[in-house]
């Protein structure tokens, strides 16, 4: 990865005297709108902690795995992701309306968002900074194939791509194809070899996984 | 706005990066910006389309070398100052002139404050104008405010798919008008019809209101 591109991502240890003036911009902010009464710094820690502990992929995942092995679920998850999702108890920010959308051997699907960065947090939780970075949300929808191959991702001859830019409310999850070689995996089992990027929409899934691919477990 | 966030179809950003084991946050500014900018929206005095366009509405070259979580700081003072939260003032000496009449949103409602979220489908008179299967054409036009209308897509053709009944209309939301609604559609152009003989094949699906589009 080349550094010139990364240091848009974020503030980069090499760009100190820039992120130590934003670090104190943030304090000073922080201290003034807890001095206003503006902002409970308890309330502060429980949204922080919240993304950073409780919600992230591993939700989305779990959801997935039941789509595999049920398929009552699977059909009412297409049919009305919101509520399927919602039996797990996942739902709101972010989430307000869900909809499922199912790779299979004809058409994959992968979600972006070209505009800023809109993402389903309760399933997935925050979004990777590549996700909202300039070269995925500006080629996503133009060079998707490109894009798969930044992800190591190659699909076979006549496998249709559908992309979901997320231009509004709705935010979509992709239920990847079940690896072959899983038949003996239990559902927390099946959760376990799911990986975000899958519920994107830029990797299909292997069994076992690839060496170096993120899963949730 | 026709912005620098506007950015589908542009070229020249170069491949995607992965960084591995990407933790959440990258430094304790960025959990901060973050919980700073969801704790100030649960106070009520914008909407997420506001919220939007304080971050988009920026110089191109500001808002490309900009971090996203630069971006999101910048949105939230914009807005502070804005609705006059904070004055500018306090802001830059980050001393506070004297106590703000709003409360804040208690820790123990953070939670369930998450959990509901703030749905975006309203109940409306007007009939939908569009059914799935029917063509639709994206409208040619510039709005300087904020929009969900992508330029890669106007004037494009396409399939509605999917009708998702009303939801309030991001473009006066974003002017603070949070009342107005428009039926909404998922939207399938070809590759082709949008990148024309540097298509890929496959389709790309918008959500797009009705003000957006016209018959075809």
């Amino acid at each position: 990865m080349a550094e010139h591109d990364h240091s848009h991502d974020h503030a980069h240890d090499h760009d100190h005297p820039r992120l130590s003036e934003l670090q104190l911009r943030v304090k000073s902010l922080e201290s003034l709108l807890v001095e206003k009464g503006l902002v409970d710094p308890a309330a502060l820690d429980v949204f922080i902690d919240t993304y950073e502990t409780k919600v992230g992929p591993r939700n989305g995942a779990g959801v997935v795995a039941k789509a595999w092995v049920d398929p009552d679920f699977k059909r009412w998850l297409l049919r009305d992701a919101g509520a399927a999702i919602k039996s797990f108890g996942f739902e709101g920010r972010q989430g307000e309306h869900m909809v499922a959308l199912e790779n299979t051997d004809r058409v994959h699907h992968m979600v972006v968002c070209t505009l800023c960065s809109c993402y389903p947090w309760p399933v997935l939780g925050l979004p990777p900074v590549w996700y909202k970075s300039a070269p995925y949300r500006a080629r996503a929808i133009s060079d998707p194939r490109g894009v798969l191959a930044d992800f190591g991702t190659t699909l076979a001859d006549g496998v249709e791509i559908k992309v979901w830019d997320s231009t509004a409310e709705l935010r979509y999850l992709v239920i990847p194809q079940r690896p072959a070689g899983t038949e003996h995996l239990s559902e927390e089992g099946l959760a376990g070899i799911v990986t975000r990027n899958a519920m994107i929409g830029v990797e299909t899934l292997s069994y076992p996984p690839k060496p170096g691919v993120e899963t949730v477990a | 706005m026709n912005g620098a966030h506007d950015m589908g179809g542009m070229h020249g950003f170069g491949p995607v990066s992965v960084e591995p084991d990407e933790p959440w946050f990258h430094g304790e500014w960025e959990k901060k910006v973050f919980g700073l900018t969801l704790a100030c929206g649960g106070l009520g005095q914008w909407t997420i389309d506001q919220g939007r366009y304080a971050r988009e509405n920026q110089p191109p070259g500001r808002y490309l070398q900009s971090t996203y979580y630069e971006l999101w700081l910048h949105g939230l003072e914009t807005l502070l100052v804005e609705k006059g939260l904070v004055t500018a003032d306090e802001l830059d000496t980050g001393k506070a002139s004297g106590p703000s009449n709003l409360s804040a949103l208690p820790a123990d409602r953070v939670f369930k404050a998450l959990q509901q979220g703030s749905p975006y489908t309203r109940a409306i008179d007007t009939p939908a104008r569009f059914a799935v299967g029917d063509r639709v054409r994206v409208i040619n036009a510039h709005p300087k405010g904020h929009t969900r209308m992508p330029r890669y897509v106007r004037g494009h053709v396409g399939t509605v798919v999917m009708h998702h009944g009303a939801h309030v209309f991001a473009d006066a939301s974003a002017a603070g008008d949070h009342s107005i609604a428009h039926h909404l559609y998922n939207v399938a152009f070809t590759a082709e019809e949008l990148w024309g003989p540097d298509g890929q094949g496959g389709a790309v699906h918008l959500d797009l209101w009705d003000p957006y589009l016209e018959p075809a």
